[in-house]
């Protein structure tokens, strides 16, 4: 085979019987299974499901409380990982330029020098979101949706070959959603994995190939039709949110 | 009086007043741009807590050596370092937040720093240390402001990317280097070398003034945080210079006459600032198309 022919990008995430929580509560316990290079994967659950916790998993943001969960083909500081409340000071006086330009991060580090094709790759993204122009407009002074795209254009010059995004339609109107899900489906083209967690059902019917669905645990997970079933999303809709201080330890790894 | 003796005359004829230029400036320029950081951090009250923190460090140095400075200087280091280190360690391991363990460790510093300093000294050398001395820097005194003014600087351009990335996006720094301690860290050191650089002029009490007053003000006039720094050195050199001419010609204590000269400017930027002051605010502008 030759170089030419070779997917420039070969990202996956691997579960080995993964339990990912908080303080020996687990969030979302034993997941086994493997996101393939280049799919595009929606996780879907209710609220309090652990969507957010395995995503920071994946991120290496949190360790798994047994088990593991391996990101082949992408180092772990290269993942571009969206978060769903990101701890963006807004009201930092720094300009869009400057704040998309973080993207580069990884390309030019602490102390490498800003290009000319450097600028020109921001003024590409800036435009690839719809805001060609807000160079020079301060992080204050966005809408909502407006600081989402600026979120995804940071995330275009993170150039990753593994994107996770949790939650990132929420908030932001039809138009925005639609202009964002073009982006996601481009990186989804151009071979990327991309792993997004996301509530509009009919979104993911739409777009998404592939479906986790997890409720605490994995309820289901394969092609999307397969998925999002009634049956399973009643099985999903049962779980219990409450963390007990005094529940019995898990037996499934200690029978 | 012509402007000359108003102005130059002071620092033309008089050595000393010449040392107390050359101290307070220097000062301006490492401790105001510290300032605009823990401005933006929304640290602001952090500075004060540390000029408290490292009263004993001093006071140790202090005992130990009499008033040399070395001494002193040495103490207050390594007592505002063991502040910021410990604090910084109990908030990562254990469930207080790192201002709370900060004010608590500050206190304990402070009382252990004036129960040492009454063992010894007299009042007098209290309020030496409280208040500093600007009128009576020596050589030593001002290479060691004008050293940690060179290092404040350059250290703040090396750190400025991740510093600014953790300031505006800790999550996302943590993600791309992996680490958002280390700069926090040489970050926190920064603050205690500028004010042990401080308290020699101005006291461990108004230290604290020439970092955050200028600060402060430079956020009415410009909106980002590379022309802050700037424009908050700027101010804070002024107030130096408008601070000593005023303490000679009307016969004020030089240190508290230069933060008073800060404060001025800064009612004044709250009321005229072009960037969010008072005054401009209430000017009715017409909207634009768009």
């Amino acid at each position: 085979m030759s170089a030419l022919a070779r997917p420039r990008f070969e990202a996956a995430v691997c579960f080995e019987n993964a339990t990912i929580g908080y303080d020996r509560h687990p969030a979302v316990h034993h997941v086994r299974g493997r996101i393939e290079p280049g799919a595009l994967v929606a996780v879907v659950g209710p609220n309090g499901a652990g969507k957010s916790t395995l995503m920071k998993a994946i991120a290496g943001l949190l360790q798994p409380l047994s088990g593991r969960v391996v990101v082949e083909g992408c180092p772990r500081r290269g993942i571009g990982y969206l978060p769903q409340q990101a701890e963006v000071d807004r009201s930092f006086p720094i300009p869009v330029f400057d704040f998309i330009a973080m993207g580069l991060w990884r390309a030019r580090g602490v102390f490498g020098g800003f290009r000319r094709r450097d600028d020109e790759a921001v003024a590409r993204a800036l435009a690839a979101v719809g805001l060609a122009g807000f160079e020079r407009r301060a992080l204050d002074t966005l809408s909502g949706g407006q600081f989402q795209r600026v979120l995804f254009a940071r995330l275009l010059l993170q150039d990753s070959p593994l994107v996770l995004l949790d939650e990132p339609f929420t908030a932001v109107d039809d138009r925005t959603g639609d202009d964002l899900m073009t982006i996601v489906l481009g990186w989804h083209r151009e071979g990327r994995t991309v792993v997004a967690v996301l509530h509009d059902l009919g979104q993911v019917r739409a777009h998404f190939p592939e479906t986790m669905l997890i409720a605490r645990e994995l309820v289901a997970w394969g092609s999307t039709g397969e998925v999002l079933t009634e049956r399973n999303l009643a099985t999903a809709r049962r779980m219990t949110e409450a963390f007990d201080d005094h529940a019995p330890v898990c037996h499934e790894d200690h029978p | 009086m012509t402007a000359f003796d108003l102005l130059l005359a002071p620092f033309v004829e008089f050595a000393f007043m010449r040392r107390a230029l050359v101290g307070a400036v220097s000062l301006s320029v490492g401790a105001a741009p510290i300032g605009v950081f823990l401005l933006l951090r929304r640290m602001s009250l952090m500075g004060d807590a540390m000029a408290h923190a490292i009263l004993p460090g001093a006071a140790i140095g202090f005992l130990v050596a009499g008033l040399d400075l070395m001494a002193m200087t040495f103490g207050g280091i390594v007592a505002g370092l063991v502040v910021v280190l410990l604090s910084g360690l109990v908030a990562r391991t254990t469930v207080l937040r790192e201002d709370a363990s900060l004010a608590a460790f500050y206190l304990i510093s402070l009382a252990v720093g004036v129960v040492i300093v009454s063992l010894r000294g007299s009042s007098v050398d209290l309020m030496h240390v409280l208040f500093g001395t600007v009128l009576a820097l020596d050589d030593d005194a001002l290479l060691f402001i004008a050293l940690i003014a060179t290092v404040s600087v350059s250290a703040l351009a090396l750190i400025w990317r991740p510093l600014v990335l953790e300031c505006v996006d800790p999550g996302f720094l943590r993600i791309v280097s992996g680490n958002g301690a280390a700069v926090h860290l040489a970050f926190l050191v920064l603050v205690v070398l500028n004010l042990v650089a401080g308290f020699q002029a101005l006291g461990t009490l108004l230290a604290v003034g020439m970092m955050m007053l200028p600060a402060a003000s430079s956020r009415f006039w410009v909106r980002d945080v590379g022309a802050m720094t700037a424009v908050s050195m700027l101010i804070a050199a002024l107030s130096a210079v408008a601070g000593l001419l005023a303490s000679f010609h009307l016969s004020l204590p030089s240190g508290p006459a230069i933060i008073l000269a800060a404060g001025v400017v800064h009612i004044f930027s709250i009321a005229f600032g072009t960037a969010g002051g008072f005054v401009p605010r209430l000017i009715p502008a017409p909207h634009r198309a768009n």
